[in-house]
């Protein structure tokens, strides 16, 4: 029988606000064990919660990106559990009344687009981090990340594979980073997802029964999850065993889910209005103006790029895929007129090296406006494609201005006449057997001559001028 | 007469005319806490050294002209359920003995900023559940006017410690009568402000939306010179109302010509002690006499106001106290196996038998399949008791009635029957569950010698007419002059 696999998924990410959703604290990732917190976000006797404003405003922008209708009257509710990384026992989030609603994102896979939709986005507050020591018996806490402010993010269950579900992924984060409300730094748990899945049989309309996976970080274990928990389900039914409703834990390293046992998922969360925070009201006019500053978002920016640079689509697509990837092609382009080559470097050798060196755009160690340079450089005739793309590889390496590399190195192309037919006379008569296949029409050795040339001159020979030589001395 | 028998007021007159030092003040009072501890048990914590050093650096600021406040050098205690950094915060309860909070309450703050002088801390029902003060881990405070009766509760060492010397005011704080019932029992004025009016940032939490601070005091005029120390919007309070707040001692006049009072009947009806009625119906007399207009009207819902309350409160304290886990700090069971039975065990061992009934009974309220017959409807049970008072208050400036149905029980009378003990609260809960404000001003006594206090509630943020209808109240009867013999 032929399977459809259902997908919804709830996407969490961090707000990048400097503060905290209920006191003053830093957000900032990292520093020394609870060192991040006060008397608030650990829970004291006494405390209080107070709503950092940007939080809501941070939502909302993520709303109104994601085409959601922005709720005027929305409130903040208790989700009552006990956890040690939780010191309330209690999570702050939104349950019947979220910021957000009814918006949806549009994806594209093999060519085909497709829209999803969007349920609801709310505010809630992240818990902080258990760890098990390692000598000791016991575990240890640390509350840092305790109350710094997320959204989530949950979609209708729209999604039919694990591509898309991986592009929806993608385009949400894109989405977010343009407007520059979460770092979505998934190796920093930043961006985690939770898959919802079902399969029935192609053609029937009920949905089958679905599982949960939890906190997957990363495009390739969504995938992989994804993958796994759908073929998982398959076998179960045709070998005419049921999916049961649960939540499992997706183990990335071995690449198969298990079941979490039951008391750890039968949860009554006992929601109610949390009544230590007022309701969340918003103005119309307010809402009105959040959506007007909104930043250029990934798919105006594709056109864009189509219209104003005549990109082609796919290119388009690449370059407008991460904010900062953007960012670096406008950057270089506003240094150097010459799109397409703009385009085609990071495209083509950025885009690699970043991958081989497991980089992100953001920590490209030197600015765009050195690739321009490096660009005007090959334009200039200055150096040579190929040196180019050796002096790319050392502003990896230095982050120094490619300008500064060909002179420190000497790279520079040579165009000095004399000393070109010196070279090229020495090519010849070390090459007597190439000399006469030309001679008897083999087109073939001219190339050949010419490539010996380039590199008796370690690649600087200036070409066109090498060309014309050989042609001169080969006719003599 | 002693200088801890004075109000705060004239305490402060004795400090302007250098009759009498802050040192001096706070020796009388710290003096008297010796003498009568043993007997009343008020205090859980008493901070005599730091009190008298404070009383010394105010007083040198007094002479230099520089601590003005009227509160200047008085010597007051907070309930144990406030938050004083560096100072054991306990809530009367096991859970919390060791808890020494790293941080102090606003009131705490705006106390100090005031320059009054910090006694220690009083006992309390544990986390501020229960009327008699029988509910403390540590002790059971008695009431100053018989010593084998409750001080009421929860608030029960706040208005013991006035009633018998101890303090010259006093903090409480009141979730469905905690204020209002023990300053009946005892004999002392007791305000529960408007819901928003005090800051209850550092106050731990037993029902947040319905837990309000509050003074107890000697007399109305103490009333509202604590009332403007400690009342105003404070942004770490996402609850606190953000409004112009009056100075209270202006509403100090004698005079309540033309003013409107209703009566609800339900409140004089079945289930009120003779002594009480006939005190609540002398005052009625009195104010119309002063020329008042008093007018019998109707509160129906009254009797679902108990039930309510009881599913909002033990809701929201199902939440409020899930973080005492073991984890952070506060009591750890010194044994258990994993950590599903650490929070067992250290909840089972940490708290007394009605914090855990009231746990039970919030966490049912709210369990899915129950939330919508029980919690959500409290809800609307709520919002009929607004309308309701909202209607009464169209036509009454403010409304009178009694504080309890009875006066002070004995100690251990009605612990065998918690349902007969939250009937104790059928005349005060419905004043928290509008957020409404209640005073409450002693009115006589009853056949024993007790005190019996009378309830005047008004509209929200109108504690100024409260304060002048008890003021007018105080004089022209003597009531609150009563004080018992230790
Ligand atoms: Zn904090």
């Amino acid at each position: 029988m032929e399977y459809e696999v259902v997908i919804g998924l709830e996407v969490h990410a961090e707000l990048s606000t400097k503060s905290k959703i209920y006191c003053s604290c830093t957000t900032e990732f990292g520093g020394e064990e609870n060192t991040h917190c006060c008397p608030i976000c650990t829970g004291m006797p006494g405390v209080l919660p107070v709503l950092n404003k940007n939080v809501v405003e941070y939502a909302v922008k993520a709303g109104l990106a994601t085409n959601c209708t922005i709720a005027e009257f929305s409130k903040q509710d208790r989700k009552n559990y006990f956890y040690p990384d939780l010191p309330k026992a209690y999570q702050t989030s939104q349950y019947d009344l979220p910021l957000c609603k009814e918006g949806y994102i549009d994806i594209e896979v093999e060519g085909e687009k497709k829209r999803i939709g969007i349920t609801r986005i709310h505010i809630e507050e992240d818990a902080g981090k258990l760890m098990h020591d390692e000598w000791e018996t016991g575990t240890l806490v640390d509350y840092n990340r305790c109350g710094v402010p997320l959204i989530e993010i949950v979609s209708e269950p729209d999604i039919r594979s694990a591509e898309e579900a991986k592009a929806y992924v993608e385009n949400l984060k894109a989405i977010l980073e343009y407007i520059e409300v979460s770092d979505c730094k998934m190796q920093e748990g930043s961006l985690r997802a939770d898959v919802n899945l079902s399969v029935r049989p192609k053609g029937q309309k009920e949905f089958g029964t679905r599982t949960e996976m939890k906190n997957l970080n990363s495009f390739r274990s969504i995938v992989r999850a994804v993958e796994a928990e759908t073929q998982r389900q398959i076998n179960e039914i045709e070998s005419g065993g049921v999916v049961v409703q649960e939540t499992r834990r997706w183990d990335d390293n071995k690449g198969v889910s298990y079941a979490m046992r039951s008391k750890e998922e039968a949860h009554d969360y006992r929601y109610f209005p949390e009544p230590d925070l007022v309701p969340i009201v918003l103005e119309k006019e307010w809402i009105e103006k959040v959506k007007e500053a909104l930043p250029e978002l990934p798919d105006a920016r594709r056109k864009r790029y189509i219209a104003e640079f005549g990109l082609p689509e796919y290119d388009a697509g690449i370059l407008t895929s991460s904010k900062r990837l953007a960012d670096f092609f406008e950057e270089a382009v506003s240094k150097n007129s010459n799109t397409k080559a703009v385009s085609n470097w990071i495209m083509g050798d950025l885009m690699r090296i970043l991958k081989e060196k497991n980089l992100e755009v953001d920590q490209i160690p030197f600015p765009a406006e050195y690739l321009a340079n490096l660009i005007g450089l090959i334009d200039k005739g200055t150096i040579s494609g190929t040196i180019a793309k050796k002096v790319f590889e050392k502003m990896f390496d230095s982050g120094k201005d490619p300008q500064v590399i060909v002179k420190e190195e000497g790279l520079e192309v040579v165009s000095d006449e004399g000393a070109l037919v010196e070279v090229v006379k020495k090519i010849l008569e070390s090459n007597p057997q190439s000399v006469a296949d030309y001679k008897s029409g083999k087109e073939k050795a001219f190339g050949f001559l010419v490539g010996q040339a380039m590199k008796e001159t370690r690649g600087k020979a200036n070409p066109q001028l090498i060309n014309k030589i050989l042609k001169e001395e080969l006719e003599k | 007469m002693e200088l801890y028998e004075l109000t705060a007021h004239e305490l402060s007159d004795l400090i302007k005319d250098k009759k009498a030092s802050a040192v001096e003040i706070t020796e009388s009072l710290l003096n008297r806490i010796e003498e009568t501890e043993n007997k009343v048990e008020s205090y859980l914590t008493v901070c005599k050294e730091e009190a008298l050093a404070k009383a010394k650096e105010v007083q040198a600021r007094i002479d230099k002209g520089e601590a003005k406040s009227p509160l200047a050098g008085i010597p007051m205690a907070l309930k144990d359920n406030m938050c004083t950094e560096g100072i054991a915060t306990t809530c009367g309860s096991k859970m919390l003995e060791n808890f020494i909070p790293p941080y102090s309450a606003t009131v705490v703050k705006k106390l100090a900023e005031e320059d009054a002088i910090l006694l220690g801390k009083l006992n309390m029902d544990e986390f501020a559940m229960g009327g008699s003060n029988e509910n403390s881990y540590f002790k059971k405070t008695k009431n100053p006017w018989d010593l084998e009766r409750v001080p009421g509760g929860s608030s029960g060492g706040s208005a013991a410690s006035v009633a018998s010397g101890q303090a010259v005011f006093s903090l409480g704080s009141d979730t469905g009568g905690s204020i209002r019932q023990p300053a009946a029992f005892c004999g002392v004025v007791g305000m529960k402000p408007t819901y928003g009016t005090v800051s209850r940032f550092g106050l731990v939490a037993f029902a947040s939306s319905l837990d309000q601070i509050g003074p107890l005091t000697k007399d109305v005029t103490d009333c509202a010179l604590v009332l403007n120390a400690i009342t105003g919007h404070d942004k770490m309070d996402s609850t606190s109302a953000d409004i112009q707040y009056p100075d209270y001692t202006k509403a100090l006049l004698n005079d309540v010509k033309g003013m409107k009072i209703g009566y609800p009947k339900e409140y004089l009806g079945k289930g009120i002690s003779e002594d009480v009625k006939k005190a609540v119906l002398d005052a009625i007399d009195t104010y119309k006499s002063l020329g008042a207009e008093c007018e019998e009207f109707s509160l129906p819902i009254t009797e679902y106001a108990i039930p309510a309350y009881y599913l909002i409160a033990c809701a929201e304290a199902s939440s409020n106290l899930a973080r005492y886990d073991g984890i952070k700090y506060g009591y750890r069971a010194a044994k258990y196996t994993d950590l599903l039975d650490l929070y067992k065990q250290t909840r089972s061992e940490g708290f007394g038998a009605e914090v855990k009934r009231r746990i039970m009974l919030g966490t049912y309220a709210l369990s899915s399949g129950y939330y919508d017959a029980y919690y959500k409807k409290a809800l609307q049970v709520r919002t009929i008791i607004k309308q309701e008072f909202d209607k009464a208050f169209s036509k009454y400036d403010f409304i009178i009635g009694p504080t309890t149905p009875t006066t002070a029980f004995k100690l251990g009378e009605k612990t065998a029957n918690p349902l007969e003990m939250y009937l104790e609260d059928i005349y005060t809960v419905s004043v928290n569950i509008a957020g409404l404000p209640g005073l409450v001003v002693p009115c006589g006594k009853d056949s024993k010698g007790l005190p019996i206090g009378l309830q005047l509630i008004g509209k929200p943020f109108d504690e100024s007419t409260l304060l002048r209808a008890g003021y007018t109240f105080e004089q022209n009867t003597e009531y609150h002059k009563m004080r018992p013999q230790i």
